[in-house]
């Protein structure tokens, strides 16, 4: 005789899933930015290791405690926080004091995040969110990079350990990142530097090499939408490109643009962000063109050397427009039906 | 994308779709056997889409294997046939898939009886007119075998003004799990032969198609051995691919025609049959016989004798599964295929001319996707690259929520979805989202007719 277990279940087809989930894409991306971290540390040493923990711990915290507060299970489990830690700590300076750290990354989560409804109703990039109002609250800190310490595994600048509330004093001489030296002195910086990362600038922003490693990662795992990187870096190089060559001495190469400041790093791990970024193919190249001209807009002409940040924000911002132009063209409607 | 790079090298498919685990090989070797007669069949009168057969045959008739035992109620409606020799013990309710109660005969099989099949006067594609294959087809009870229920002739009766060019023989059979269409092209490719000039007397079409998916190479070569010099029939291989056996995507994939929204094939000029449907009247027509019997995979991970079956209408699920053997812990039995296929409330329920499929799984393949965390939206556009008929299913999702139904039907094409289930199948948040499509189409529905109801007073 047939024997049920209990009952039958009754549920509505689809009987089958495919296997990734969520949390599964969301651990696959901390994986693919772990290479970049592991060399951040290598590189700046100690002090930029008590930044990305200092991120991720908080970050989590943050978004454990608001949902405890709140009354509601905790969504730490779907990975989405740790990867907005990892990131939030990777586009701060190595140095920058651990104060500032933990204030950021409770204003990325709490409100970039938490206020906004959580895990896919944020309008903006979290992580970003939280670089954002420390570059306006603290923009001398934030543009600081010292020099790499020789001792870097032994030592910490002092800045590190500065007390809240208290203006960080920075030892040894500061150095500016290769955009800034571009931007005010005119000296480009090799592009074999700027490749492996051997130069200044934000805790995980300067190795191209292991950022394309681990967006080719999620590529290949179909955990990551390609258009939006190379979109972006094609735009950017050839808006770049066609500066260059009208005038080499005032703006430079587009290689030094593509490997130098936040742009791989943005590029490849926050625009990508499924979340921030549109659905259809074209709504993606139409965000990616447009951060990828904010971005050589805001370099070139801009107060600032570096534009990343904001250009990654405004694309988030009009994510939404985007999405209600590009709506996929249904099949067998050989016109867009108007709304009656 | 690679869709349109594949068009360019020739490849026929249609864009997006999805990839699931075939899960065809438990079953795909194995020749279709008989089944026993179960002690009581139960044969609703209304196994198709339409108005239920009148029964022509009272409680205590004793009937003969095949005998027309309910006449067809006006033209969107065909004839049931005995599928035994027996008699009727009873007309009363009996459950359907969908939950409510319906009419049927409970016939009891003698057991002693040879169970030889009453024959009729034949009907030759090439002596009768239209008019009377399709009233032969009527009368043989033929609907559409994979699945739908639709009744055949019905859809092959090409309206004034229209005309069909093109016949597409659906072979596809890419809902996973199933291979009967696959098991009757290799075994019946004959039938299906013989059922075609039926098909193109009915609709006066020129051409052929014959659409087979490259997992059945088998059944394409068996199909192609068979092929009659005579007739226009061309065997295509398509790609794998789910929901190939869509009509939509099969015209699109072997024509390169869109079907409008809201259409029918018929709109392009084709009209699309499955090729069990085809063998069957291939089978049927030239011996008067009516349809009392069909093909059916049993299986699953939760059945031991696995099988491609000819199972008599009116079998109940539960003598199925007593005969093959099960786990003992079955969760879920899927009539049909997993991706479209309705979950069984009961074993009592039997199987009808509709039924494609019986997959039976238990807790180790139900538990992982009736547990599975539902997350939020994330937005990353896998549903909107897999629907194949290119609707915005996470957009609709999330109107769906809020109960917006009458923006999903007139600004994002509700309407159109077919409830193939891809979206649902690829959401990386779990999202039910064909479900609450079926949920949001229903309401609108009713909304429209309260409407209708409201503007006649």
């Amino acid at each position: 005789m047939t024997r049920l277990a209990k009952t039958l279940t009754i549920r509505s087809s689809p009987h089958i899933r495919a296997t990734s989930g969520v949390d599964s894409i969301m651990f696959n991306v901390v994986l693919a930015m772990l290479p970049v971290c592991f060399y951040a540390v290598y590189i700046f040493g100690m002090a930029a290791f008590l930044v990305l923990a200092t991120s991720v711990v908080t970050c989590v915290l943050t978004e454990h405690l608001l949902c405890r507060i709140n009354g509601k299970a905790t969504t730490i489990g779907d990975w989405s926080v740790v990867i907005t830690g990892v990131l939030y700590g990777l586009t701060l300076p190595p140095s920058l004091p651990l104060w500032m750290v933990v204030a950021g990354g409770v204003i990325a989560v709490g409100v970039g995040k938490y206020l906004f409804g959580g895990l896919g109703y944020n309008t903006f990039n979290v992580a970003l969110v939280g670089r954002a109002i420390l570059q306006a609250a603290f923009p001398a800190a934030m543009t600081t990079w010292p020099d790499a310490p020789v001792n870097r595994f032994g030592s910490l600048p002092s800045s590190t350990l500065a007390l809240p509330l208290t203006k960080p004093i920075y030892d040894g001489v500061s150095s500016a990142t290769p955009l800034a030296d571009w931007k005010f002195n005119q000296v480009a910086a090799e592009t074999g530097d700027l490749f492996m990362g051997t130069i200044s600038g934000s805790t995980g922003e300067t190795c191209a090499l292991l950022i394309l490693i681990g967006g080719i990662y999620l590529v290949a795992r179909r955990m990551m939408n390609w258009r939006i990187p190379v979109v972006i870096l094609a735009t950017v190089a050839i808006a770049t490109g066609i500066l260059h060559l009208v005038d080499p001495e005032r703006y430079a190469s587009p290689t030094f643009m593509l490997f130098s400041g936040g742009l791989m790093l943005g590029a490849v791990f926050m625009a990508s962000d499924m979340v921030g970024s549109p659905i259809t193919h074209w709504g993606t190249v139409i965000y990616s063109v447009l951060i990828g001209l904010l971005v050589v807009l805001i370099r070139v002409w801009g107060g600032m050397p570096e534009g990343v940040m904001y250009a990654i924000l405004i694309g988030n911002a009009a994510t939404p427009q985007i999405d209600s132009w590009i709506q996929p063209k249904v099949y067998g409607t050989s016109t867009r039906r108007a709304a009656t | 994308m690679f869709d349109a790079v594949k068009h360019l090298f020739g490849v026929k498919t249609f864009a997006h779709g999805i990839h699931p685990p075939d899960s065809k090989n438990d079953t795909k070797e194995l020749a279709i056997h008989q089944f026993p007669f179960a002690e009581l069949l139960i044969v609703p009168f209304s196994q198709h889409i339409g108005k239920p057969a009148i029964p022509i045959v009272g409680e205590g008739a004793e009937v003969t294997r095949g005998q027309m035992i309910a006449k067809p109620d006006g033209f969107m409606s065909v004839a049931i046939h005995a599928p035994a020799t027996g008699v009727i013990r009873s007309i009363s309710l009996t459950p359907a898939i969908n939950g409510k109660m319906t009419p049927g005969f409970f016939l009891e099989p003698y057991t002693a009886s040879t169970q030889e099949v009453m024959e009729g006067p034949p009907v030759m594609p090439d002596t009768a007119s239209s008019e009377e294959i399709l009233s032969a087809i009527q009368n043989a009870g033929v609907v559409g075998l994979g699945g739908a229920g639709f009744p055949t002739h019905a859809k092959l009766k090409v309206p004034e003004g229209k005309s069909v060019d093109a016949l597409i023989i659906n072979g596809a059979e890419c809902e996973p799990y199933l291979t009967t269409d696959h098991r009757v092209m290799l075994e019946h490719a004959e039938d299906v032969m013989k059922g075609i000039p039926y098909l193109l007397r009915a609709t006066g079409a020129k051409t052929v198609v014959i659409a087979v998916e490259s997992n059945k190479p088998d059944a394409a070569a068996a199909l192609r051995k068979a092929l009659p010099a005579d007739l226009p029939i061309t065997v295509e291989v398509l790609p794998v691919k789910y929901p190939q056996g869509a009509e939509k995507m099969l015209v699109s994939a072997l024509l390169g025609r869109e079907i409008p929204s809201g259409g029918l094939p018929l709109d392009v000029g084709v009209i699309c049959t499955n090729v069990g449907t085809t063998a069957e009247i291939g089978h049927l027509l030239p011996r008067g016989m009516g349809l009392y019997e069909r093909v059916i995979t049993v299986g699953g991970p939760a059945v031991k004798k696995k099988g491609n079956y000819r199972i008599p209408i009116g079998t109940p699920l539960r003598y199925i599964l007593d005969t093959v053997g099960t786990e003992d812990d079955i969760t879920t039995v899927v009539m049909g295929g997993p991706m479209m296929g309705a979950a069984a409330s009961s074993l009592d329920i039997s199987i009808t001319k509709g039924s494609t499929g019986v997959i039976a799984f238990t807790h180790r393949e139900t538990g992982r996707v009736n547990e599975i965390h539902e997350y939020p939206c994330i937005k990353c556009g896998a549903c909107v690259d897999a629907c194949p008929i290119f609707l915005n299913p996470s957009q609709l999702g999330i109107l769906a929520s809020k109960e917006q139904y009458e923006t999903m039907v007139d600004e994002f094409h509700l309407r159109d979805c077919f409830e193939c289930g891809c979206c649902t199948f690829v959401c990386p948040s779990h999202i039910p989202l064909v479900q609450k499509f079926r949920v949001a189409k229903a309401a609108s529905r009713k909304a429209q007719a309260k409407a209708a109801a409201e503007a006649a007073k």
